[in-house]
Order: C-alpha cells, then sequence, then structure tokens
C-alpha cells in the first residue's frame, strides 16, 4: 500500500463539517416533527374516516414505501418547479425526509393506536380513573411505549438516509464532506470522517433514546 | 434539447436490467454475509459475537450512500481501480450482510432452545444441528422480513446511480438532463420501482399474515 493517508485538509475544515452536523441533526428532527403531526392525523384518518380518504392514506403509505428515497427527492427538487413551485436545496430536502417519515409514521402510530385493546379503557374506568387519567396512564402511555421503539429507530433511518439530499446541493454533512473533497482531493478521508461523524451521531441518538425509554418510559415493575 | 419520445422512455424501462442484475448480485452476497453473522450473533461465544455486533452496529449506523462511497475509494488505496458496478455490488452486500444478519439472528432465537438442546443430548454436533434442527425452523419465519428486506434492497440499488452506475435512477438523470421533463422522467422512474417492489411487499405481508393464523 503506497498511499499516504493525509487527514489534516479534512479536520482543518472542520467548521464545514460541524455546521453540517448540525443540519443533518435539523434536518432530521424537521422531518420527524413534522412527519409525526402528519402521522397521527393519518393514523386517525386510517381508522376512522371515510372508505375514500382511507384509500387515498393507504395509497400515500404503498407509493412512499415501494420507491426509492432519490427518486421522491428528485420528483420534489426538479419536478415542482416545473409546475412553478420554487423551494430551496434545504427546504425541498425537510419536505422529501418529511413524507418519507410521514409514510412509515403512520403504520407506526396506528399499531400504537390498535395496541390499547378496548378493555383496557373499561377496565381503567372500572377501576374509578377520571376520563383524563384514563387517557393519560391507560392510553397515552402504553401507546407511546408500544410506537417508542420503532419511531426512534425511524429517526434514525432517516437521519441516514437524509446524506441522500447532498444529491440536491443540501447543505448537510454529506454535501459538506463533497464540498471539502472537490478542493482537497482527500476523497477517502473526506468520506471516511464524515462516515465516523454518522456513526457518532447514530450512537449518540442511540444512547439518548435509551435513556429517554428508561427514565420515562419504562414501567415500574419493568417490562 | 431532445424530446421525451418511445426511445427515451424505453432506455429507462430496459436500463432496469442493470437494477435487477445489482440487486441480485447484492443479494447472494447479503445472504453469504448474513447467514455468517446470524451463526455468529447465535453461537454463544463471545469471540464471535462481539465482532459480529460491532459490524451490525456499524453498517446500521452510518449511511449506505457513504458506504458506497468507501467501496468506491477503499480498493483504490490498495491500487485497485474498481467499477461503478462492482463498488455499488460491494457497499450493498456488506449493508446487506449486517441487515440480513440482524433479521436472521432474530428469526434464529424464535426457535425454542429445547430444539438444540434436544438435539445435543442426542449426541448432534454443531453442523447438523444448525442445518438440520435449527435453520430448517427458522427459515420458515425468516421469509416475509426477507422480501421485506429484498424491497429495501432494490430501493437501495437507486444509490448506486449516485456513484454513477447507469440502473433505472441514473438513466433517468441522464435523459431529464436531454429533456428537462422531470415530473414525466422521475414519475416513469418511481413507477418502475413501485412494480417491482410492491407485489413483493404484498407477498411479504401476506406470508407474514398466513405465519401469524398458522401458529
Amino acid at each position: 500500500m503506497t498511499y499516504k493517508f493525509n487527514f489534516g485538509p479534512i479536520f482543518e475544515a472542520w467548521p464545514l463539517l460541524l455546521n453540517g452536523a448540525l443540519q443533518t441533526i435539523w434536518f432530521s428532527a424537521a422531518a420527524m416533527v413534522l412527519g409525526l403531526l402528519i402521522a397521527v392525523i393519518g393514523a386517525l384518518g386510517k381508522t376512522s374516516a371515510p372508505k375514500w380518504v382511507r384509500f387515498i392514506i393507504s395509497a400515500y403509505i404503498e407509493i412512499i414505501r415501494n420507491t426509492p428515497f432519490p427518486v421522491q427527492l428528485f420528483i420534489i427538487f426538479f419536478g415542482l418547479p416545473s409546475i412553478g413551485i420554487r423551494m430551496s436545496p434545504n427546504v425541498t430536502a425537510v419536505l422529501a425526509l418529511t413524507l418519507n417519515f410521514a409514510a412509515y409514521g403512520i403504520e407506526i402510530v396506528r399499531a400504537g393506536i390498535e395496541s390499547i385493546p378496548k378493555g383496557q379503557l373499561e377496565a381503567g374506568r372500572a377501576l374509578g380513573l377520571q376520563p383524563l387519567q384514563v387517557f393519560r396512564y391507560v392510553v397515552l402511555k402504553p401507546a407511546i411505549q408500544a410506537i417508542y421503539p420503532a419511531l426512534t429507530s425511524q429517526f434514525i433511518l432517516t437521519m441516514l438516509y437524509s446524506s441522500v439530499c447532498s444529491t440536491i446541493a443540501a447543505t448537510e454533512l454529506t454535501g459538506a464532506a463533497n464540498d471539502i473533497t472537490s478542493r482537497t482531493f482527500r476523497s477517502f478521508e473526506g468520506y471516511f470522517t464524515v462516515t465516523v461523524i454518522y456513526f457518532l451521531l447514530s450512537c449518540l441518538f442511540w444512547m439518548l433514546f435509551r435513556l429517554i425509554d428508561r427514565r420515562f418510559l419504562a414501567s415500574p415493575q419493568g417490562r | 434539447m431532445r424530446e421525451l419520445g418511445p426511445n427515451e422512455i424505453f432506455f429507462i424501462i430496459f436500463s432496469v436490467r442493470w437494477t435487477f442484475l445489482l440487486a441480485a448480485i447484492a443479494l447472494v452476497g447479503s445472504a453469504i454475509g448474513g447467514m455468517l453473522i446470524a451463526l455468529a450473533l447465535t453461537s454463544g461465544k463471545r469471540a464471535l459475537e462481539l465482532p459480529a455486533i460491532a459490524i451490525v452496529r456499524v453498517f446500521q449506523g452510518t449511511p449506505l450512500l457513504m458506504q458506497l462511497f468507501l467501496a468506491f475509494f477503499v480498493p483504490s488505496l490498495f491500487g485497485f481501480n474498481i467499477d461503478a458496478l462492482t463498488a455499488a455490488a460491494i457497499g450493498l452486500s456488506l449493508n446487506g450482510s449486517a441487515f440480513l444478519g440482524d433479521i436472521w439472528r432474530g428469526c434464529i432465537q424464535t426457535v425454542p432452545r429445547g430444539q438444540s438442546e434436544a438435539a445435543t443430548a442426542l449426541g448432534l454436533s454443531y453442523v447438523p444441528r444448525t442445518f438440520e434442527i435449527v435453520l430448517p425452523q427458522a427459515t420458515r419465519i425468516a421469509i416475509p422480513p426477507t422480501i421485506g428486506y429484498l424491497v429495501q434492497l432494490i430501493k437501495g440499488t437507486s444509490l448506486a446511480a449516485i456513484i454513477g452506475f447507469v440502473e433505472v435512477t441514473r438513466a433517468g438523470q441522464i435523459i431529464n438532463n436531454m429533456t428537462f421533463t422531470p415530473f414525466a422522467i422521475f414519475g416513469i422512474v418511481g413507477a418502475v420501482y413501485f412494480c417491482i417492489c410492491w407485489p413483493l411487499s404484498l407477498y411479504s405481508s401476506y406470508m407474514e399474515r398466513k405465519l401469524l393464523l398458522n401458529r
């Protein structure tokens, strides 16, 4: 192996990498919050709306889940301007990630709603809980417990998908790497460093989500 | 500037053969690697489990796109210049090994421990115990999630477009650069993927429901 590694120019560009990492977190957090909002509405629609609404929601889920994310991104980024809707790459990236997250989120939230048996509500009321207490302890907490693992792993997947947004010149972490490697010609070092940063971000969120789970969600008697 | 005519549309649709080729190579690679990882994860030996856990974590915790970039650049460090198809095949296979390994670990663990203990008690050594007792029972459960993963893999091949391999997505980009009709082109590209992935998804959830009913 004759290649001489030189990480110097990559580390010198640390402000770009830091900014990229923050953008990546920001993109995925925004996509998760907005996506979850759509997911809750969609899940309620899928369980209780008229048949044609349910059909539209199902079609949306199937289309998003059975096409690749880059293609969804290209349709939004290149397609929408041709009908007069213009958005910056970063806004497009958040929009595409949100729509993608929502499709998976609807099914996750619906499973959470359906995981609560009706008898459980009745049992709560029979034990003398107030309606708000029933909602909080009997519906909300078990539902969140049920969807939490799927939701958090979907968040990490979304964060990793967001690297594709560099192809439409969004300024997230991979975009920063493209920028740095095109100036320094240190492709391997640049992409390797960024891969390590992605891995650290994943580990950070894995730990954070586990901490939240243990601190706020775990039942006293364990699960 | 060219018009979007039948030739352009056929070019996109027939590029699906490269998507299939890449997916087929990656599926074989992922199955072999995934099997090794699943067996290591369920071996009960720390020396095998820890590296397997590390591999799964690293590949599940980094973007597939970065894995493809590194699969492209790492061989050139050792003096091998590989083409985009080889790089994409290596990257997707390694990624698939980690995901399938983790999926199959779960399937192997659903086989009751007593099965493998009984086999040990009957004097079967590791190889027949694993391949004739445990794996055949795990296979039944493994079918729906494996097909589900195949959908992920086929969608993942679209990332090979970014490292320059001409499959359906890249073909769409090439034609779009000539005709500037993005809605129609990426609509067609999306439809091609949908026609491949949707039946697989339906089959996967049908098999899953069938398994649940038979339990």
